[in-house]
Order: C-alpha cells, then sequence, then structure tokens
C-alpha cells in the first residue's frame, strides 16, 4: 500500500500555504498533486500592486519556486485546471485530461472578479486586477495608450489606479459609493485620501454610474459612458468593483455553498468530510475572507487536520486593512462607522493631513479608522482584539502609545527606513537591518514569529517589534497585518492564557499533565513556554496543596540563583529596605573571601551580588548566610525582588514619615511569593522621590497627611510611569493595600506579563474597582493573599543548605 | 571485564536523574549531560551548547529536546543537532540503561546526526 494522495486544487496563496505548514508537521504523510489554472508557480498576490506601479518585478513575488515543488516530491500541474471531481470515485480530471484519484481532496479555488455585465465589457482592453495575466496586460497597455478609466474606488481600484498613474497613464476612477472606500473608510477620511490622489493626479467621479463601454475603430474599447451622458476616453478599463469566492467547480460537485464552500470549524466542508476548503473560496460561519492573514489562519487548521493531529479549531477572524500606496498611510479595522450606542473619538489635523478616528463601545474600542498617521494602528487593533478597557487611557489614546508612559522609540518607520542595512535593529541578538530584509526576502516570511524564528530579532526582550513589524511592512507591501482573534499560550495548545486559568480553577485540574491530558495538549509534555507558566497557575490555584514541579522551572528557580554566561551562579541574599548592619556586611565578606567569589557588586537594587559561584559550592553558601540571618533576596525569581527605601524620617530633614521602617514591614509580608513576573516595590520619605517609587510596579510616595500609592511603573525596557491608585492615612492600609494588588495581579495577569503591561490591558479602572473602591473585595483578597504566603514564606535556601534537592546541585558522577 | 562492559563505566542509576531533568558527569574532558526524557529515554550529550558555550544540563527538559538556559536555542537530544533555524550540534556518547543502571560510554563521542547525511556543520 502507497501513502495516501492528497490532491490540491488551486496554486494560490492558501492553498499552497497549506501545504507549507502540512509539510511541516507531517512531511512524508501525502502523495501530493496540484492543479493550478495559471501557468506559474505559486506567487504573491498581494505584491501585484507594487509589480504595476515598477516597485518590484514579478520575479520577485514568487513564493515557491518550481524546484520547491520537485524538492518536496510534488506533482505539479501548472495551466491545467481541474473541471469535474468524481466524488463517488474520489477522481478529479482536469482540462487536459489528466486524472488524479484522492484520499483527501483540498480546494483552494480564491476568489473570481466580479465583472459587470455592461454592454462592451467583453471588448479587448477592458481587465480586472486579479493575475499577473492582468499586471501584463495593464503593463503593456500602459505603453501604448494614454488614458485609462477604473471602474471602482475600493481598495483594488485603487491600487490599479495608482500603479498605471505611475506608469505615466492618466486615469479616472468611476465610484459608484459618494466617497471612496466606504467599506474600510468614513467619509472625512476618504475625502483626505481623495485629496491626497488628486494631488497626484488622478482624477474621480464619484456617485458616478458606467452605462456603456464604447470601442472604437479597430474594436478595442475607446471610451466609457456615464450614466448622465459624460463620456471619458479610454484606452484601458479596469473593473476593480468586487469578488466573488469561486465555487463554480465545488457546486458542480454537490458540496454544499452558500456565497462560498461551507466549511466547518476544522475547515472540512460540510457535504463530505474528505474534501477540505480553504482560503477566499470558502465560507466560515457566515463569513467570507478576502485578506491573507486569515486564510493563513485557515491554512495552519486545515494542515493540522490533514496531518491527523486533529485538534485544531478555526474560529475566526477579525481584520485589518492597509492600502499599499506608496505614501498614503491609511489603516482601518472593525466597525469604524460607529453609530446606536458608540462613542465616537475624533482627531483632525488638517495641516498635517491627519484624521483618526476610534469608534469606543462601552469603554472598548470596536472599531478604528486612521489617515496620515497609522503608527498606532496595529496597537489600537491589538486593544480591541484583546477587549482591553480603555477607559483610563481615554484621554491620551488619540495620542498614541507613546504617550501612555510606554515612550518606545519614536516612529519607527520614518527610523527604520533611514537606516543603513549595517545598522543593529535587534541590539539583544545583534541583528543588522540587512540581514532581517534579506531573511524576510529569501525566506518568504510574512509574520513577525516567523522573523523571530529564522533571524532571532524581536526574539529577546521584544522592545525593538515596532521596528521589526515596520520592515515586514516595508518589505511584504504593507499588509502582513492581522493576527488570530486569540494568542494561544504557546504553539502547544490553541487555548489562550486566560482559559487555561479558567480550567484549573473550574474543573478542578491539580498537577501539569492533568491539564495537559484535559486541554489535549498537542505536545507529550509542552515547552519552555508553557511548562512554567503552567507550574505557577497551578501553584496560585492551589496554594499549600499543588506540589512545585521543580523541571517545569528555568534554571534560575529550580538553583534560586542567577546562572551566568560561564555557568557559574551568582548570589544575592536579602537585605530588607536595603538596611544593613556591620556585623552581617562581614558574614557576607566571609562567604566571599571563603568561596572565592570572583566579583562583589552592589546592585541596583540596594542589596550585594556575590558573582562566579560554582553550582556545587550553593548550597555551602547558603548554610554560611542563613547562619548569619540572612534568606533568599529571589533576585532569580518570578516573585517580589526589592524594596527600595530612602532614609525618610529616620534621618532626612524632609522626611515625612519612616520610609525605611515601612519598607521593610512590606518587604516582610510579601516575600517568598511567586508571581506572574518579577515584583518590585519603593517607598520614598516624601515627593522628591528619592526611591524611584513612580518606577515600580508597586511604590509609595509618603506625603505629610499619609501615603500616596502607586502601581504599574517599570523601570526596564520600556519605562513607564505608575498610575496613582489612592490615597491612605495608615501603614496597616498601605500593606493591606499592596498584598491586596499583588493577590490580584497574581490571580489574573498572564505569566510573564509584568504589572505595567498588565495594567494597560485590564485597564486602572478595573484595578481601582477590586482593590479601592470595593473594600470587601480587598479584604477578600488580601485575605487570600495572607493564606497563601503561608505556604510560600518557606526561605528555599534554608531548604537546600539543609539537604533538599540535593541532585540539583553534586554532578551524578566524576570521573579522572 | 568482560565485553559487555567493556569501555562503558557505570555512572549510576536512572532513578538519580529526575525525569525531565539531567545530571552532569564531570571528565577530564569537560562535563557530559545525562537526559532523562518524560518517557524515561536518556541521552547523554556534550554539556555545551553549540550557539556560546551554555551548560545543556541546566535546560527545560521537553519532549525529545533541551533548550539552552542562555538564550533558548533548541537541542534535539537524539541528534545532537540544534533545532532549525539554529544551526550547529554537539557531540552525544552512547549510553544505555542496564537493570536500572546508566552505563555511559566516554570514548564513544559521535558528531552529528544520525546519518551521515545530517552531519555537523563546523566552521
Ligand atoms: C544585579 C542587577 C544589576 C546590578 O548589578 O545592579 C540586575 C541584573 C540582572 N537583571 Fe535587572 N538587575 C538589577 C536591577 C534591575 C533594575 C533596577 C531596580 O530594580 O531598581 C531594573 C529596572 C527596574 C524594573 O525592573 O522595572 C532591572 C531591569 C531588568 C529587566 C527588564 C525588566 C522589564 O520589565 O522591562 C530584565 C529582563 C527581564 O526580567 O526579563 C532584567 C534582568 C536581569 C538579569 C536577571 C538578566 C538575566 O536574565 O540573567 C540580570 C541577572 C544578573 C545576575 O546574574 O545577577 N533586569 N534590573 C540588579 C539586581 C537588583 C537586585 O538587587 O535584585
Ligand atoms: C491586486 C491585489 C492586491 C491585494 N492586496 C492585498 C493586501 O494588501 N493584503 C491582503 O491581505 N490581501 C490582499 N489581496 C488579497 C489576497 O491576495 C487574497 O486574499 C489571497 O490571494 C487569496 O488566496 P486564495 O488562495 O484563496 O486565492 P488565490 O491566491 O487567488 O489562489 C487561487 C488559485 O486557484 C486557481 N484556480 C481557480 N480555480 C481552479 C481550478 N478549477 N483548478 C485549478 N486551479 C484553480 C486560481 O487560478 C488561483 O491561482 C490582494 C489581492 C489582489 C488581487
Ligand atoms: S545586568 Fe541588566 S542591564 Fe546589565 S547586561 Fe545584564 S540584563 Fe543587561
Ligand atoms: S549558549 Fe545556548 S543558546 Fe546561547
Amino acid at each position: 500500500m502507497g501513502k495516501p494522495k492528497l490532491v490540491v486544487i488551486g496554486n494560490g496563496m492558501a492553498g499552497m500555504r497549506t501545504v507549507e505548514e502540512l509539510l511541516k508537521l507531517a512531511p512524508d504523510l501525502y502523495d501530493i498533486t496540484v492543479f493550478g489554472e495559471e501557468p506559474h508557480p505559486n506567487y504573491n498576490r498581494i505584491l501585484l500592486s507594487p509589480v504595476l506601479t515598477g516597485e518590484q518585478t514579478l520575479d520577485q513575488i514568487i513564493l515557491n519556486p518550481l524546484d520547491w515543488y520537485a524538492q518536496h516530491g510534488i506533482r505539479l500541474h501548472t495551466g491545467d485546471p481541474v473541471v469535474h471531481i468524481d466524488r463517488a470515485r474520489r477522481v478529479v480530471v482536469s482540462r487536459s485530461g489528466i486524472e488524479a484519484s484522492y484520499d483527501r481532496l483540498l480546494m483552494a479555488t480564491g476568489s473570481r472578479p466580479v465583472r459587470l455585465p455592461l454592454p462592451g465589457a467583453e471588448l479587448a482592453g477592458v481587465v480586472c486586477f486579479r493575475d499577473i495575466a492582468d499586471v501584463q496586460a495593464m503593463v503593456a497597455a500602459a505603453r501604448e495608450y494614454r488614458q485609462a478609466v477604473v471602474i471602482g474606488g475600493g481598495l483594488l481600484g485603487l491600487e490599479a489606479a495608482n500603479g498605471l498613474r505611475a506608469r505615466g497613464m492618466q486615469v479616472t476612477v468611476v465610484h459608484l459609493a459618494s466617497w471612496l472606500m466606504e467599506r474600510q473608510l468614513d467619509e472625512p477620511a476618504a475625502r483626505l485620501l481623495q485629496r491626497t490622489l488628486e494631488e497626484r493626479g488622478i482624477a474621480f467621479r464619484l456617485a458616478a454610474q458606467t452605462e456603456a463601454l464604447q470601442a472604437g475603430e479597430s474594436g478595442r474599447v475607446c471610451a466609457v459612458r456615464l450614466k448622465g451622458g459624460e463620456v471619458l476616453p479610454a484606452g484601458l478599463v479596469v473593473m476593480a468593483v468586487g469578488i466573488r469566492p469561486n465555487t463554480q467547480l465545488a457546486e458542480a460537485a454537490g458540496l454544499h455553498c452558500n456565497r462560498g464552500i461551507v466549511v466547518d470549524d476544522t475547515l472540512q466542508t460540510v457535504t463530505d468530510p474528505r474534501i477540505y476548503a480553504v482560503g477566499e473560496c470558502v465560507s466560515h460561519r457566515g463569513v467570507f475572507y478576502g485578506l491573507v492573514a486569515p486564510l493563513f489562519e485557515q491554512a495552519k487548521v486545515a494542515a493540522n487536520h490533514l496531518a491527523r493531529f486533529g485538534i485544531a479549531r478555526y474560529t475566526g477572524s477579525i481584520t485589518a486593512t492597509k492600502l499599499k500606496v506608496t505614501g498614503v498611510d491609511l489603516y482601518s479595522a472593525g466597525d469604524f462607522m460607529g453609530g446606536e450606542g458608540c462613542e465616537e473619538i475624533v482627531l483632525r489635523d488638517a495641516g498635517r493631513g491627519v484624521y483618526k478616528k476610534l469608534v469606543l463601545r462601552q469603554g472598548r474600542i470596536v472599531g478604528a479608522c486612521l489617515y496620515g498617521d497609522t503608527l498606532d494602528g496595529p496597537w489600537y487593533f491589538e486593544l480591541m482584539r484583546e477587549g482591553s478597557d480603555v477607559t483610563a487611557l481615554r484621554e491620551r489614546l488619540m495620542f498614541g502609545r507613546a504617550h501612555v508612559g510606554d515612550a518606545g522609540h519614536g516612529d519607527p518607520r520614518a527610523r527604520v527606513q533611514q537606516l543603513p542595512d549595517s545598522a543593529e535593529i535587534c541590539g539583544c541578538n545583534g541583528v543588522c537591518k540587512g540581514t532581517i530584509l534579506a531573511a524576510i526576502r529569501d525566506q518568504k516570511l510574512f509574520t513577525l514569529e516567523e522573523v523571530r524564528a529564522h533571524t532571532k530579532a524581536s526574539a529577546s526582550c521584544g522592545s525593538c517589534t515596532g521596528l521589526v513589524e515596520a520592515l515586514l511592512a516595508m518589505a511584504v507591501g504593507g499588509d502582513h497585518s492581522t493576527a488570530p482573534s486569540k494568542k494561544p499560550l504557546c504553539p502547544c495548545t490553541h487555548y489562550t492564557h486566560d482559559e487555561v486559568r479558567a480550567a484549573i480553577r473550574d474543573q478542578g485540574l491539580k498537577s501539569i499533565p492533568a491539564v495537559m491530558r484535559r486541554l489535549e495538549w498537542k505536545t507529550p509534555d509542552g515547552c519552555p513556554k508553557c511548562r512554567p507558566a503552567l507550574n505557577y497557575y497551578l501553584l496560585a490555584a492551589w496554594p499549600g496543596e499543588y506540589a512545585d514541579d521543580a523541571q517545569s522551572r528555568f534554571i534560575n528557580e529550580r538553583a534560586h540563583g542567577n546562572i551566568q554566561k560561564d555557568g557559574s551562579f551568582s548570589v544575592v541574599p536579602r537585605i530588607w529596605g536595603g538596611v544593613v548592619s556591620p556585623r552581617e556586611l562581614r558574614a557576607i565578606a566571609a562567604v566571599a573571601e571563603k568561596y572565592q567569589a570572583a566579583e562583589v557588586k552592589i546592585t541596583g537594587g540596594q542589596r550585594i551580588d556575590l558573582f562566579g559561584i560554582r553550582k556545587e559550592d550553593l548550597p555551602a553558601v547558603w548554610r554560611d548566610l542563613s547562619a548569619a540571618g540572612f534568606v533568599s533576596g529571589h533576585a532569580y525569581g518570578k516573585a517580589l525582588r526589592t524594596v527600595k527605601t530612602c532614609v525618610g524620617s529616620r534621618w532626612c530633614r524632609f522626611g515625612t514619615q519612616d520610609s525605611t521602617g515601612l519598607g521593610i514591614k512590606l518587604e516582610q509580608a510579601t516575600w517568598g511569593s511567586w508571581m506572574p513576573h518579577k515584583f518590585k516595590m519603593a517607598v520614598s520619605g516624601c515627593p522628591r522621590n528619592c526611591a524611584e517609587a513612580t518606577i515600580k510596579d508597586f511604590g509609595v510616595v509618603c506625603v505629610d497627611s499619609g501615603y500616596e500609592l502607586h502601581v504599574g511603573g517599570n523601570g526596564g525596557i520600556k519605562v513607564r510611569v505608575t498610575d496613582l491608585l489612592t490615597h491612605v492615612k495608615t501603614e496597616a492600609e498601605v500593606i493591606e493595600h499592596a498584598c491586596a494588588f499583588i493577590q490580584l495581579y497574581r490571580e489574573e495577569a498572564h505569566y510573564l506579563e509584568r504589572t505595567a503591561p498588565w495594567v494597560e490591558r485590564v485597564g486602572l479602572a478595573h484595578i481601582k474597582a477590586r482593590v479601592v473602591e470595593d473594600a470587601d473585595s480587598r479584604r477578600a483578597l488580601y485575605e487570600r493573599f495572607l493564606q497563601s504566603q503561608r505556604h510560600a514564606q518557606h526561605d528555599p535556601w534554608a531548604e537546600r543548605a539543609q539537604g533538599g534537592a540535593a541532585h540539583e546541585f553534586a554532578p551524578l558522577e566524576t570521573v579522572v | 571485564m568482560n565485553a559487555m562492559t567493556e569501555g562503558w563505566l557505570k555512572i549510576g542509576r536512572l532513578h538519580d536523574v529526575p525525569r525531565q531533568g539531567a545530571r552532569v558527569v564531570r571528565t577530564a574532558a569537560g562535563a557530559i549531560a545525562v537526559f532523562r526524557t518524560h518517557d524515561d529515554q536518556v541521552y547523554a550529550l556534550e554539556d555545551r551548547c553549540p550557539h556560546k558555550g551554555g551548560p545543556l544540563s541546566q535546560g527545560i527538559v521537553h519532549g525529545h529536546r533541551v533548550a539552552c538556559p542562555l538564550h533558548d536555542w533548541r537541542i534535539d537530544l537524539e541528534s545532537g543537532q540544534a533545532v532549525a533555524p539554529d544551526v550547529g550540534c554537539v557531540a552525544r556518547y552512547p549510553v544505555r540503561i542496564i537493570d536500572g543502571e546508566l552505563w555511559l560510554q566516554l570514548n564513544g563521542a559521535m558528531l552529528g546526526g544520525p546519518t551521515p547525511a545530517q552531519g555537523c556543520r563546523h566552521d
């Protein structure tokens, strides 16, 4: 028995992406045959627009050259469409008469452009804008004729008009609606767009209807007549009035179609489970998608099922649109028209030609329409997709991400364009601009994830993500946009962080294997991304009950020290509030000498770091430190790090309260607790703020009347200044608020999400509601925190000094 | 010494290595990491990441792979190869489990993948 046979109909973007995904999962499973109507290997249809303008060439947009098919043993028939499917015999027949039998069939026939049934529609010189042949016809016409008419002022029509204009033609766009791109833009944005395009020499007839196309002497089209009588001369007419899913073949084969081929969440046709369909020819939950990002999502899911993994589900996508006209910035997503029950925030800056509109419903962004400055489009899109409450950001929202504390790097696009190829983009991994562009080009990368995997750029601290996205936009032509509607925790699962947490809680799951079994993990034992997350979620959900899984912790937390680049470890004992006695200093000095610490350094967190400790020596080092009264400083953990303090009223002439004493109390109440990410606090004795409390996860600024409490600050990769949570009068209140805030963070944040992005995601209003305004809620959070601390405040160093987890530190064997 | 144990060295018991974990064998020629996977397969690899020499024994073991603790390269335990798109590989040593005991063949270092075609790329 040979391999099962997979036949693919349609050699386009969705079909071939599915095959690529399938080859990744199960390279040898199928004997694959592909039929394509066009005489080319698979190419990037999106980039037909820059090919038309002359910015790119046809060679540059080929995605899979012919030898790719050969290498993977794929039989490819180009220029030979399938004309018949015999479902009973499981055979397809091509126009040239080739028969191919299948065990699984994948339909990816895309769309057909709509041709208006006008008199003259079939004349020579009338084309659509869909494939290479169309572009070749347009380029040829631009050499011979001077005037063109584009029917349709939507995305494709405008890109066609822009391309023909760039090739020197006089172009008029005839559009039925009263403003351009009415499905993506509201009227004010469309007017700005129109003005820009008019400045480039494109003419418009809006609210205009074409009546007939007229033939010249040669029989080729020579003019377009509009209703009302106007006649526009034209040696070329482009019809760009929409697309229709290409379902002819499917219908003839008796597959249920309703505008598209109807598929379920596994992308199997509802009629015949042996037949899958992906791409623009599909109707999923009544929706048909005409952009590549959702189609690639579908491809992933279909491949997962074809590979017999059988777990992925496609549940639909939200999409965003950009126009690929060089120099025109336009971005639109969601319900950008607003209406009943919606609130609109609009910014107009006619001087700069900028227009921005956000549509909000119940404090959440539901639509965005941006013109002239689209830098924040992806950010709004993310807030929209995640359903974040933006009430607290409302006033600053329009000014963009750079103004909400996330002081990134300025305008990444402008910056990136000016950079030379040798410029370093990713400082963590030393990846420069030229390398990233080459990888995007040569490896055909489309998404941020792919660029990360191939180049490591943006794979570490992520602060260069904006720059990498800008490079992608530059290279791929502007629309690599849209991500899936939800982000899975990691590639081992299709559940999100929140869904996993809810399942642990609601279904009483109490171990990592139990979670993986119940939620149908795709890998036998997870990966370095999900295992630590699950370990934390279980620990947070079942304090005292869940047995920590050391093997699911990163080495630093497993060995209770920070691994260094030479494999040695660093040791940072806890120094409460930064206050240390001479006796303690002597004990640290003795340890440093006895175990030959290579360096002793005062850290940025008001304590002392001993570097270059051999792993085998750690338990002994800790035993000596324990004897002197020290506990672990958790400098290695997703846990409470430091509580920085200033001298405060004990010594300082400006001090209003005992900031040092309060810092120590806070540290003693909260140390040892495991959290989604590291957590830092500070207490300053007055608003001069010498302890930098306003860039901490939780910061206290003492004032004469009591204590100001601040949350969500970060001094790291992206500096974020705290938000003021509230003002309280007593130390006891400070501690209760701090613990309640920490507990809310522990219960709700995603693993590896620090408080700054968490606060931005859920909104300050939500945190105030739970921690400030509702005293019962605060009290309950506080109680739960105390409860979990009863099981957490054991010094891990002391336990190991007494012999715990000895295998972690001793070699298995030493051979001389 | 009989033929069976010739060149092979007893280094401990399977149970001495935590499941989804690793232990180190120190030798004159450097450290060797002995990994035990979730399904009790055992592999021995040079304890040096092909990237910048990170101690692989300290990484998170998942499936039949380990993630280097320093910069998260993934190394396939069976072939010693870095998982694409990273490129590089580490030496592997034969290990056997006999009656619950681990035997390591120190002079049996192998470079490269399971087939010659996948050989290690050294530059
Ligand atoms: C030792 C220390 C530098 C020093 O010599 O002063 C340090 C050292 C490291 N920092 Fe830091 N950070 C140290 C204070 C800080 C500070 C200052 C502070 O806490 O006041 C910050 C900015 C404040 C903040 O966190 O908001 C800081 C922001 C970071 C970040 C960025 C965090 C972010 O959310 O953006 C990282 C990376 C991470 O955590 O993913 C990081 C990561 C690291 C790591 C753990 C890198 C790593 O993963 O191996 C370094 C470990 C070195 C080691 O082996 O000990 N370190 N790091 C400081 C230890 C303080 C302590 O006593 O525990
Ligand atoms: C000019 C232009 C610009 C675009 N710009 C963007 C953009 O910026 N962003 C974006 O997200 N999307 C854009 N799109 C849309 C995007 O290209 C499509 O969504 C995507 O190509 C659809 O993929 P598909 O595989 O479903 O269809 P296609 O890529 O059209 O592939 C279908 C293939 O099947 C072939 N076929 C049909 N019937 C048969 C048969 N019976 N036998 C064999 N083969 C058959 C067709 O010839 C075609 O090659 C643009 C489209 C165009 C035309
Ligand atoms: S200590 Fe912090 S800033 Fe310094 S190199 Fe390490 S991570 Fe970077
Ligand atoms: S040393 Fe292993 S990943 Fe860098």
